[in-house]
């Protein structure tokens, strides 16, 4: 195994500490505990649920049960790994129960990743102007780009680019091989691609209606 | 000595990796010989990269306002 660089040395001692205080009664310690991670734990809940309001409440349920839970985590791995193999899980079980009934299920074995992925042709990248770079618009076409890509990619898309996770931590979180995670990740990053990409303002996810996601 | 040519389906199944700079330096080569020559396929490496630039900041999903003290609130009432 790789040793830790001193400073993720230092922040699992620290963490290690919290978890004793927590177990030992002080509640404060785990709000110390978690709070770091809140972003990830809310980002990977979006990741598979999409929605704002169903994305906060499963990082809450998830935070709850890594609370209930805490006594038997096991330092093999990281607390925010654990805490987001939770909130995955968490997340995972909401979406079942939600669109049980829906035709696409989550789990649905054509959603694979075999085949190649034929990008599409433009010349170039349209440069985004600055003034836009950093408005809500933008940012509001990159999250429908985004929800336009099919759970398994977006899932990895999410971690690994938005939240910059490492394709191991990726592929522990999701339960899946790290070949998985770069396989599905070039997926994601292509089919991004076109769609944000100039000439083509809408999502060219096979079977499903064409969506303009770029406002400008 | 001349690097191997590659084609371009070749090279969109490695420009994620070669994005993260995980191909061998054989590979990279043999790809960067391949973007001088392939229009194309610099515009998917140019496109690919600028995706993995926009939405590296981390700021993607933005926190539900107050999204913080009903996590702690709830913290509180734990059992």
């Amino acid at each position: 195994m790789k040793t830790d660089i001193p400073e993720q040395a230092q922040l699992r001692a620290n963490e290690a500490e919290l978890i004793k205080r927590v177990c030992n009664g002080d509640r404060e310690a785990f709000y110390e505990l978690v709070q770091p991670y809140e972003r990830l734990v809310y980002a990977t809940a979006i990741s598979v649920v999409k929605n704002p309001a169903d994305a906060e409440e499963v990082a809450q349920e998830a935070v709850l049960k890594a609370f209930s839970n805490l006594a038997s985590f096991r330092a093999e791995s990281k607390f925010s790994t654990w805490m987001l193999q939770i909130t995955y899980n968490e997340a995972r079980m909401r979406l079942r129960k939600a669109h049980s009934h829906l035709y696409e299920s989550i789990d649905d074995p054509r959603q694979s990743e075999d085949g190649d992925y034929w990008p599409k042709d433009f010349a170039d990248w349209r440069p985004i102007p600055s003034e836009l770079f950093e408005t809500d618009e933008v940012r509001q076409a990159i999250q429908n780009a985004t929800n336009s890509l099919r759970a398994i990619y977006r899932e990895v898309f999410v971690l690994r680019d938005v939240q910059n996770l490492s394709t191991k931590e990726t592929a522990t979180i999701l339960g899946i091989s790290e070949v998985a995670v770069k396989i599905r990740l070039l997926r994601a990053r292509l089919q991004m691609r076109d769609t944000l990409a100039p000439g083509i303002d809408g999502c060219g996810v096979r079977g499903q209606p064409y969506q303009k996601v770029r406002p400008w | 000595m001349s690097t191997i040519e590659i084609s371009c389906l070749e090279v969109w199944r490695e420009i994620s990796n070669f994005l993260d700079d995980e191909v061998s330096s054989e590979m990279r080569e043999r790809m960067e010989a391949h973007f001088k020559e392939c229009q194309h396929c610099k515009a998917v490496l140019d496109g690919t990269r600028n995706v993995v630039g926009l939405v590296g900041d981390g700021q993607l999903f933005q926190m539900p306002h107050g999204f913080n003290k009903r996590l702690y609130k709830k913290i509180q009432g734990a059992t």
